[in-house]
């Protein structure tokens, strides 16, 4: 049986488990009837010519994982956590939450789970108002939307400054041979409030993995959330993250993706300006080696005047590693004033790596900025040869010419600790111990 | 310090330096002069050891040592230094951290301790003083947008820094106004020592009035034909290259 039709007939057993009148009973039915007809997106499709999934959909997953027989200890996982700030947190181990590892709050702000938001009656109007408001009904959203039921659930009220970022966790330990994880975060923050958040996906086997991620963030007007997605999963690891961003009017929202591990990854990235004066940062480092694949797809959606969006994608592919970007920018006819900003540069290291970078601006409006810019390119040898003669060796010297390369990017990480994490994990990326400071 | 005999260099099979001979003692300024592709550039890069040149035949030896086959960080760590003609720009690093990290890794690579961060500063405040180089500079993208002057400054700055046994001024006047080719030499002059050496690669006699060499050595299609003392530079700047060329041919 092919994993459409193993995903299909279980929907149905998985769907009597559950009760008639949660709020997105309806939603499911009809997410599972669209998956159905469309299938896995294929190479035919243009948004996926260049990320093949067909090798992936080869393995048996389990659907429904079983849980792991035993509790995880925090000093198992520990480095997974940033550690010298205090933070809130949303842990789940093969989807099934954990309140051991979690550090959760309803203290004027909710920082929980989907399932109890699901549950209760209490968070109906917020998810009768967000949930699956903002996600494209393609076929992987649509999967996950029939089998959501478990996730972050964040909803920040108006003005409130959250102090502590809220780390979003889901591990897999390998209990099956094979396991398919669909988790599903909603998060809602108010008018005027602050967030900053980190996710990621960390499997703790070599059991392969696939993970078909759904986020939905809603930024009321004035809201400012920093989002930090950490991607560095073991090699046996897959993952599909489509991300859905909708921005009210003056609302400021950055995604950083830091992409150095998993075997094959796609972001899917969708940012939608809903309001005037509305500010969108979306940028990544990828480094890859051996076979790993990152595809970041990115659409910033500008449907209202005086705003602006900026990309900086920066991809450093060694081995056979191959990479894609793909962004696309759409400009509507009454969005004037636009300051609209991408750049993708890359550096092949190896002749065997490839990257497709494809810059699609579709403008509909006459009076806007909007500029472009994609470089791919090796390490500038002069510049190597600079460095050494200074007396830094080559292997330090070509870390030191990457650093330089991606650090615009790690300047924009706001979490002084995060920021030391990803330097390190970097640093180790290339193979070098020097703790560089630029 | 430096013994080079009779080497033959270039790129693949073909000599761009076509037989050099050159020694330099501890002490010593030497000035290498000649037309523009002579060979002046090649050479500098050949004894710093950049890759694309080879060493086809010959001798070049480095306080006794054969560096033919060394890294260019190798012969870096052994107190080789070069300005170079062209400095890269690498954006994303600072003039500061560069230099740091330059230090850091000789040192390093000398089994020595990083140098203390005090120590380390105050050298850099020092040295930046004393070429009049302005502190929000080294806080800049190492050669960004700096102008012809601004690079050709922060080389010699790069120079106090390391403090080489030797080093190899590659066109450093190139590009420079009067007043900064006197704060350069004037630079260069102050890190002349008994136990250093330098040599100055020019197109031009003018840099040699500030930094004064012993010897002049003329570089005609790779290979030096004439050396003398300072008043060979003079004659050079007055008559050209040309009668080289016709007394060459002659002989």
């Amino acid at each position: 049986m092919s994993l459409k039709d193993k995903l299909v007939t279980s929907y149905f057993a998985f769907e009597d488990n559950l009760a008639d009148d949660s709020p997105i009973h309806t939603m499911r039915n009809d997410a599972i009837k669209n998956f159905e007809a469309t299938g896995f997106p294929t190479k035919k499709d243009e948004e996926w010519k260049y990320t093949s999934l067909r090798s992936l959909l080869k393995t048996d997953y389990s659907i429904f994982p079983k849980p792991l027989d035993r509790t995880i200890e925090f000093r198992e996982v520990k480095n997974y956590f940033l550690h010298d700030v205090d933070t809130y947190k949303i842990v789940f181990i093969d989807g099934v939450y954990s309140s051991f590892l979690s550090e959760t709050t309803h203290d004027s702000i909710d920082v929980c789970l989907l399932s109890s938001a699901l549950a209760k009656p209490k968070y109906k109007p917020v998810l009768e108002a967000y949930f699956n408001k903002a996600a494209k009904k393609d076929s992987l959203s649509s999967l996950n939307t029939a089998f959501a039921k478990e996730g972050a659930y964040i909803h920040i009220p108006k003005h409130k400054e959250v102090e502590k970022p809220i780390e979003i966790i889901n591990f897999s330990t390998g209990t099956e041979s094979a396991a398919l994880l669909q988790p599903r975060n909603l998060v809602v923050v108010g008018e005027n409030s602050h967030v900053q958040i980190i996710e990621r996906h960390q499997s703790l086997s070599e059991n392969p993995v696939f993970t078909n991620s759904v986020t939905e963030v809603f930024a009321e007007k004035r809201a400012f959330v920093d989002y930090y997605k950490i991607q560095n999963d073991v090699s046996t690891a897959s993952l599909i993250d489509s991300t859905y961003i909708s921005q009210e009017r003056e609302s400021n929202c950055r995604l950083h993706t830091f992409s150095f591990g998993g075997k094959l990854t796609r972001n899917n990235l969708n940012f939608y300006q809903k309001g005037e004066r509305c500010n969108s940062t979306l940028n990544g480092i990828t480094i890859l080696e051996d076979k790993q694949h990152v595809d970041h797809n990115t659409l910033v959606h500008h449907t209202q005047p005086n705003c602006e969006s900026h990309q900086d994608y920066k991809g450093i592919f060694d081995d056979a590693s191959t990479g894609v970007f793909n962004g696309k920018v759409l400009v509507d006819s009454i969005a004037q004033k636009i300051d609209a900003f991408q750049q993708n540069n890359n550096i092949l290291i190896s002749d065997k790596a490839t990257i497709n970078s494809k810059p699609q601006l579709e403008i509909f409006a006459d009076d806007v900025a909007c500029s472009h810019g994609c470089t791919i390119g090796q390490l500038d040898e002069e510049a190597l040869f600079y460095l050494r003669s200074r007396g830094i060796a080559q292997k330090e010297a070509r870390a030191l010419l990457m650093y330089a390369f991606a650090n615009n990017v790690l300047e924009s990480v706001k979490i002084p600790e995060l920021k030391r994490r990803i330097n390190k994990l970097i640093a180790e990326k290339i193979g070098v111990s020097v703790g560089f400071q630029l | 310090m430096l013994h080079i005999e009779n080497l033959h260099a270039g790129v693949e099979e073909k000599d761009i330096l076509k037989g050099i001979n050159l020694d330099v003692k501890p002490g010593e300024v030497h000035a290498i002069m000649g037309p523009n592709g002579s060979g002046k550039s090649t050479f500098a890069s050949v004894i710093s050891g950049k890759e694309e040149f080879e060493v086809h035949k010959g001798i070049m030896e480095f306080e006794g040592e054969d560096i033919t086959e060394l890294d260019p960080e190798e012969r870096a760590h052994k107190g080789l230094f070069l300005s170079f003609q062209y400095p890269v720009e690498i954006p994303g690093v600072t003039v500061t951290n560069f230099i740091k990290t330059a230090i850091n890794e000789t040192r390093k690579a000398k089994g020595l301790k990083e140098m203390p961060a005090g120590e380390m500063l105050k050298k850099i405040k020092e040295k930046a003083d004393m070429l009049e180089i302005d502190r929000k500079f080294l806080s800049r993208s190492l050669n960004e947008g700096f102008s012809g002057g601004e690079k050709k400054r922060n080389e010699i700055f790069q120079l106090a820094m390391m403090e080489p046994k030797l080093a190899i001024l590659d066109e450093t006047d190139s590009g420079l106004d009067i007043d900064a080719l006197k704060v350069v030499a004037n630079g260069v002059n102050k890190l002349k020592s008994k136990d250093n050496a330098i040599i100055v690669i020019t197109h031009y006699q003018r840099l040699l009035e500030y930094i004064v060499p012993d010897f002049v050595h003329v570089l005609v299609d790779g290979k030096i034909v004439k050396s003398g003392d300072k008043s060979l530079a003079y004659e050079l700047e007055e008559k050209g290259y040309d009668w080289i060329k016709e007394e060459m041919k002659a002989v």
